[in-house]
């Protein structure tokens, strides 16, 4: 197996789709400069020409349109956004347009469009630049949302994507681009409507996605030092969301923790807590959720890192419901490796900005 | 004047330059979209401005925040994440703003600042005051739907605007070319919508105060809006500290030409063409201790923590 971190192995997805289908388009603005959103879209336009990689003006909703109107007829358009805000800007056509137009025609029309949008987060790019939003797109019927964790689903879940008939929005978190995981060289789908049991444990079910899954595969470690064992699972489709795998997980724990990607209310979490509220199943203890802090992210380091999720509160949040200690020489130890990363930055060698 | 000129100028591209030099220390904690290379609007818009003009900026809102009369102590601490910033630390960079000082917020996801500059324009309208509003906008923003939308509107009610457009040629690292028809004509564009318009030389300080108090005694005579598209150039990289001729999507000859155009440059050899004498270094001297002096009150500021969005609570949380 080889190791490719996630922004080659979502190029590489793009690539082959490309390579095997000549109705795949890439659009966007920054899709053909040098710095190719962030490495994802390197070499696309050398290889399958300007008329099939688009730099676009900045018009995201008439551009919007333009790839709905190209879907329609029969081509398959990758739209991409640097930031997930952007698409801010061409949520008509994103809601009212791809989601309905095949439901609108009695099934006749198809929209076969992949949105990719990228979360910022850190490095106090502030309120405007590092939301996640998963929770607005989630709640429409008609789109398909995704939000890989890793290289491997990244690659696969992209050309699955590609490959649907109707539109599907890609959440891809900056802080994800930079991590390897095993990635085949070879052309494979991975399911956009699964979850995956990642940690498998028998005292508490920790239901996760995107970056949030990162922090609490790391809380993984000090938790079975101290006998507590986690059943981890990376949701990976936020609609539809798969019910039976969080279920299933359930009547072996009885315990929920959620630990959301963005904000709490009216967030993916919550959509959680009610499926498994409707679901009747009887847990043991009070199911907790947890997100960033109900407020826009400040710019300041110093405010965000006390907004944001960290580790450290997800620990705690697993100690509460498993009623479980962690020994306090553990805990000071973890607390102390937590400071040592700096919050507003990925990874110890960047150096800004985004 | 062209003393004050050189004033705010140099002011502008010392503090810039400064923060591009500073970055590295990793304190300046967000993303920052330089000015350098494109002072002589700011400067030549603002000063031709009363103090109780109103402008509203975009992501590169540095040189407009300055040239207005921003407080740049509050401004240096916002770009630390500091309690006092203009912005308690909560907008950074990209969200400054002095409300005292005419310059009401920046704004930067494109074309957003254009309606909502439109609106402050209507309600002054309703107020019946004399004041103009300036709104500054990038070459990107003219490709987003709510250009065309608010110039429309601004035209329809016939209030007193002055759209600025700093064309740099490149949103982000794409060129004007790969964006939009070569038979594209700015002119006719706002014309056809009842705007009149003019582009010129936007590195050339004098021609830019002269072109904006024209334009305002248009404004605030006939009661219209009036658009005005300034050509410069951003010498360093969309975002970040640094030149980035290594990335290869602008020709060094093209970099090197426009530095030769240096607005400060320009006005230096009109100055000395006029046989005025004055005394440039008594004036870097003096903005340069000022600046070093902001920086460290920046730098010594307090950190802010949650009690910053308390007030926030009842309505946010």
């Amino acid at each position: 197996m080889r190791h490719l971190k996630f922004s080659d192995a979502i190029r590489e997805g793009i690539f082959q789709s490309m390579s095997n289908d000549k109705n795949v388009l890439v659009m966007g603005l920054g899709v053909t400069d040098p710095k190719g959103i962030f490495g994802t879209t390197i070499g696309l336009e050398k290889k399958f020409g300007a008329k099939r990689v688009y730099e676009i003006p900045a018009s995201e909703n008439a551009i919007t349109g333009v790839a709905i109107g190209a879907a329609l007829k029969g081509a398959r358009p990758i739209l991409v956004h640097q930031r997930v805000e952007f698409s801010l800007l061409s949520m008509e056509q994103i809601i009212n347009q791809a989601a309905k137009l095949n439901f609108m025609s009695g099934g006749k029309l198809k929209v076969p469009l992949v949105i990719r949008l990228i979360i910022g987060k850190g490095w106090g790019q502030g309120p405007q630049h590092s939301q996640s939003l998963e929770n607005i797109f989630a709640s429409i019927p008609g789109l398909k949302v995704i939000s890989p964790s890793n290289s491997y689903d990244a690659k696969g879940m992209i050309i699955k994507s590609i490959k649907q008939n109707s539109p599907v929005i890609i959440f891809e978190h900056r802080w994800l681009h930079e991590l390897k995981n095993n990635v085949p060289k070879k052309f494979y789908e991975v399911n956009i409507s699964k979850a995956k049991v990642v940690n498998k444990g028998k005292d508490i079910t920790i239901v996760s996605f995107s970056e949030a899954l990162i922090q609490v595969k790391s809380i993984k470690e000090i938790l079975i030092k101290n006998k507590i064992y986690p059943e981890i699972i990376d949701l990976r489709s936020l609609r539809p969301i798969d019910k039976s795998t969080i279920i299933k997980s359930l009547k072996k724990t009885k315990k929920l923790l959620v630990v959301d990607n963005g904000w709490k209310t009216f967030g993916i979490s919550s959509e959680i807590l009610s499926i498994v509220f409707e679901s009747g199943i009887k847990l043991k203890k009070r199911p907790i959720r947890i997100g960033i802090k109900e407020i826009p992210i400040p710019s300041s380091r110093f405010i965000a890192e006390k907004i944001y999720l960290n580790p450290f509160k997800i620990v705690e949040a697993v100690m509460k419901i498993t009623k479980k200690k962690i020994k306090s020489s553990d805990i000071s130890l973890f607390k102390k490796k937590l400071k040592m990363i700096k919050t507003d930055v990925p990874d110890v060698f960047f150096k800004g900005p985004f | 004047m062209l003393a004050k000129f050189y004033e705010k100028m140099f002011q502008i591209r010392h503090i810039e330059l400064e923060i591009s030099n500073k970055y590295k220390e990793q304190q300046m904690r967000c993303p920052v979209h330089l000015s350098v290379g494109q002072e002589a609007i700011a400067t030549g818009v603002c000063l031709a401005l009363n103090k109780k003009d109103e402008i509203i900026s975009t992501h590169r809102s540095h040189a407009h925040y300055i040239a207005k009369g921003g407080n740049i102590n509050s401004f240096l601490a916002e770009l630390y994440g500091k309690k006092t910033g203009c912005a308690r630390g909560i907008g950074g960079s990209m969200h400054i703003q002095d409300i005292e000082a005419g310059m009401i917020a920046s704004v930067p996801i494109l074309a957003s600042s254009l309606p909502i500059g439109v609106g402050m324009a209507l309600k002054n309208k309703l107020e019946n005051n004399n004041k103009v509003v300036v709104i500054f906008f990038g070459d990107g923003a003219m490709e987003e739907g709510a250009f065309y939308e608010s110039i429309n509107f601004a035209s329809l009610h016939k209030l007193k605007i002055l759209f600025i457009c700093e064309n740099n040629f490149y949103s982000v690292y794409a060129s004007l070319e790969k964006r939009r028809s070569n038979k594209r004509n700015l002119k006719k564009l706002v014309s056809g919508c009842g705007v009149e318009s003019k582009s010129i030389d936007g590195n050339d300080v004098t021609k830019v105060f002269e072109a904006t108090k024209k334009s305002l005694s248009l404004i605030k005579s006939k009661h219209i809006p009036y658009l005005i598209e300034f050509k410069t150039y951003r010498w360093l990289e969309h975002c970040g500290p640094n030149f980035d001729n290594h990335l290869g999507y602008r020709s060094k000859k093209e970099v090197n030409n426009w530095i030769k155009k240096d607005p400060l440059k320009i006005l230096k050899n009109k100055i000395k063409k006029k046989n005025i004498s004055i005394n440039f270094r008594k004036i870097e001297v003096r903005v340069k201790k000022k600046t070093a002096q902001s920086f460290l009150y920046a730098e010594k500021s307090p950190r802010p923590g949650l009690e910053e969005i308390k007030i926030f609570e009842k309505t946010l949380l």
